[in-house]
């Protein structure tokens, strides 16, 4: 039997994979490979980062460079790698928990700076891999394993935040949106800049579970509930503000060419050289 | 200034400057840093500096941000250092448990001092060593003066360099903040030591194989190789351990990133000794403590009391051979401390009860001034 095409694009001996079954992050996982083959990336030049969670361990089983286990530091990671060596392609594949609980800091210091990096946040409204807790992202009133009586917190909007942060290019979609996602994975990674998609994705075990009441063994019913709850950006219009807080609004958001943090040390450089 | 941005000759430097200019001769091209007194002048420095050498500088948002990105900088090949002050270091844990599980070269200077006032003090010194949760070693050096805070810099680069660890510098508050001499060499007369670096194709490259002296070589993003670097535990590949498929693997992987530093500690251990071959009594010390406890060394042997020196420039790896034989030379160790008594019980535990083993601690924000350990030397002799 031939392999697959795309088997190139894994680590030789990572596999069997660590996702529950009807796991989102398989999908993520496949967009991003997807996305580098139709751009025909330099492998070689790729560096993968991911944090600790469920989503932050899909770098692990590509075959790039990669980093990997440490809670929440991917961005400054990513810092380092870029200043030292500006060829190098750096792309962050996160968690909600990862990026935007213990890791916030460093994420929107690096979109302020517009560091040249592209953020992929899988965002799947809860702590997976420690067992249902809740995290930024857990809607009000969900119950989670740490919040019994419904979550008595808001929840982040990741997009506006990276917006509002100095990200200059920003999208999302769910794993229910391959075509859409594996564009904008793309265009993440061809943009000069910090570009964020967050990926909303299924963790059955958990989300589904607890906040769903979707039954673990059915994971196409979450992958239909992300589709039938999302709308796109365009037709929001349409909803009262009441209507749209049950929805995923998913598109493109934000898209700007801006100087990039490598830019202006390059300029300052030739500056200081003369 | 030379062409490349580096300087050579005689100066009358600060500490923090002499520390940025051990780091530019030893290589250092990235630094990334945050504010903190007494450090600060370093990162002040090196924001100018490494432009100037053709390095790249950045403040980041905290800490951990410097030295997670000091960690992603040597990954791309650089030689990359930060640096702060107690309270930050307790910061910097959890990147140095990274550096030294995935084997990262990596230099941090500590400037060591109390709250409040900011004075110099030791009581970081366990810290440095025992900070981060898991099995991990770190070398540490201390300076003792403006020279020896450029020189150790040197070192701590060529150390961080050949045994793929991170290593800490300390450098007291009055050493960083006290100006004095310093002799720069020319650069051809520097000593620098670098990563081995990864050879052959890299189907065959195992990039957590214990190479010569138990240290594997190591490649840079974008060479090919395309390395897994996990701080999970990791085979020699650097996949996640499958403790089923290797039942010795964590034994394997701990022995190899300790085992490196351990077994080679006669080799890091860097120290000075005095007037030790019929001394009854020896003054153990490191950092600014030692030239108080040479002046009293030397005034104790005027009295007639068989004083010996002993200054430790490595604190860790302990210099245990040293130690020891010191031990079984002498009746007693005074062990002088600006903390509430810390190092000293490793003087103990290497003395196995050869020697009697006394703490002198003071934790004001001052050194112990030469006539407090030498009262003290006049108490327990005789
Ligand atoms: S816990 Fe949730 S996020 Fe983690 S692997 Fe399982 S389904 Fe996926």
């Amino acid at each position: 039997m031939k392999p697959h095409p795309n088997v190139k694009f894994l680590r030789k001996g990572v596999l069997p994979h660590q996702f529950c079954p009807g796991c989102g992050c398989g999908q993520v996982l496949n967009y991003l490979i997807y996305a580098m083959q139709e751009l025909n990336l330099d492998m070689d030049k790729v560096v993968l980062l991911g944090g600790v969670g469920c989503n932050s361990r899909i770098p692990v089983y590509m075959n790039t460079e990669v980093v990997h286990g440490t809670h929440g530091r991917t961005l400054a990671w990513a810092t380092g790698i870029r200043l030292a060596n500006p060829e190098l392609k750096v792309i962050v594949v996160t968690g909600d928990g990862d990026c935007v609980s213990i890791g916030t800091n460093h994420f929107v210091q690096a979109a302020r700076r517009n560091l040249d990096v592209t953020v992929i946040l899988v965002n799947n409204g809860i702590f997976g891999m420690t067992g249902g807790q809740a995290a930024p992202t857990t809607p009000l009133g969900s119950r989670t394993s740490t919040s019994p009586m419904g979550s008595m917190e808001n929840a982040f909007d990741l997009c506006k935040l990276a917006e509002t942060a100095g990200a200059t290019y920003v999208s999302r979609w769910t794993t229910a949106h391959p075509r859409s996602a594996i564009r904008s994975i793309k265009k993440g990674i061809e943009h000069k800049g910090f570009s964020f998609i967050e990926m909303v994705s299924q963790c059955p075990t958990y989300f589904g579970r607890y906040v769903l009441k979707i039954p673990i063994e059915k994971p196409l019913e979450y992958l239909l509930w992300l589709r039938n709850n999302s709308i796109t950006k365009e037709k929001t219009s349409q909803l009262s503000d009441e209507e749209l807080k049950e929805k995923i609004v998913v598109g493109d958001f934000f898209e700007k060419r801006a100087q990039t943090l490598i830019e202006r040390y390059q300029k300052m450089e030739k500056e200081v050289r003369v | 200034m030379n062409k490349s941005g580096e300087i050579s000759g005689t100066h009358f430097m600060l500490g923090n400057h002499a520390i940025v200019e051990g780091a530019i001769a030893a290589g250092c091209r990235y630094f990334a840093g945050y504010p903190i007194t007494p450090a600060s002048e370093i990162v002040e420095r090196m924001s100018r500096r490494m432009p100037e050498v053709g390095g790249r500088f950045i403040q980041m948002e905290d800490e951990m941000g410097a030295i997670f990105s000091v960690i992603g900088a040597s990954l791309a090949g650089a030689k990359a250092m930060t640096a702060t002050a107690s309270a930050g270091f307790n910061y910097m844990q959890e990147g140095i448990g990274l550096a030294a599980t995935i084997e990262v070269p990596c230099v941090i200077v500590d400037v060591p001092r109390t709250r409040q006032d900011i004075q110099p003090t030791e009581s970081d010194i366990m810290q440095v060593k025992w900070g981060a949760s898991g099995d991990y070693e770190t070398i540490c050096l201390v300076a003792s003066s403006i020279q020896e805070a450029f020189d150790l810099t040197v070192e701590a680069f060529n150390f961080a360099e050949k045994y793929r660890n991170p290593v800490v510098l300390i450098s007291e508050a009055n050493i960083s903040h006290m100006r004095g001499r310093l002799e720069i060499p020319e650069r051809n007369r520097i000593k620098v030591v670098n990563r081995k670096p990864a050879t052959g194709p890299p189907e065959d490259y195992l990039p957590f194989r214990a190479g010569e002296n138990g240290v594997p070589a190591m490649s840079s993003f974008g060479e090919g190789y395309r390395v897994l670097y996990t701080h999970n535990p990791h085979d020699e590949r650097g996949r996640i351990l499958n403790v089923e498929a290797d039942p010795d693997g964590y034994e394997k992987l701990y022995d190899k990133i300790c085992g490196k530093i351990t077994r080679d500690t006669d080799e890091i251990a860097r120290f000075e000794t005095r007037f030790l071959d019929d001394a009854d009594l020896a003054v153990v010390s490191y950092g600014t403590e030692s030239s108080s406890a040479l002046e009293a060394v030397i005034r104790a042997r005027s009295e007639s009391i068989k004083a010996g020196y002993v200054k430790l420039t490595t604190v860790w790896p302990v210099p245990e051979r040293l130690l020891r034989d010191v031990a079984e030379k002498v009746e007693k160790i005074i062990v002088p401390e600006m903390n509430m008594g810390k190092y000293v019980n490793e003087v103990k535990r290497v003395s196995c009860g050869e020697a009697d083993v006394i703490p002198l601690s003071k934790n004001n924000g001052e050194i112990h001034s030469p006539e407090e350990i030498l009262k003290r030397m006049r108490g327990e002799s005789g």
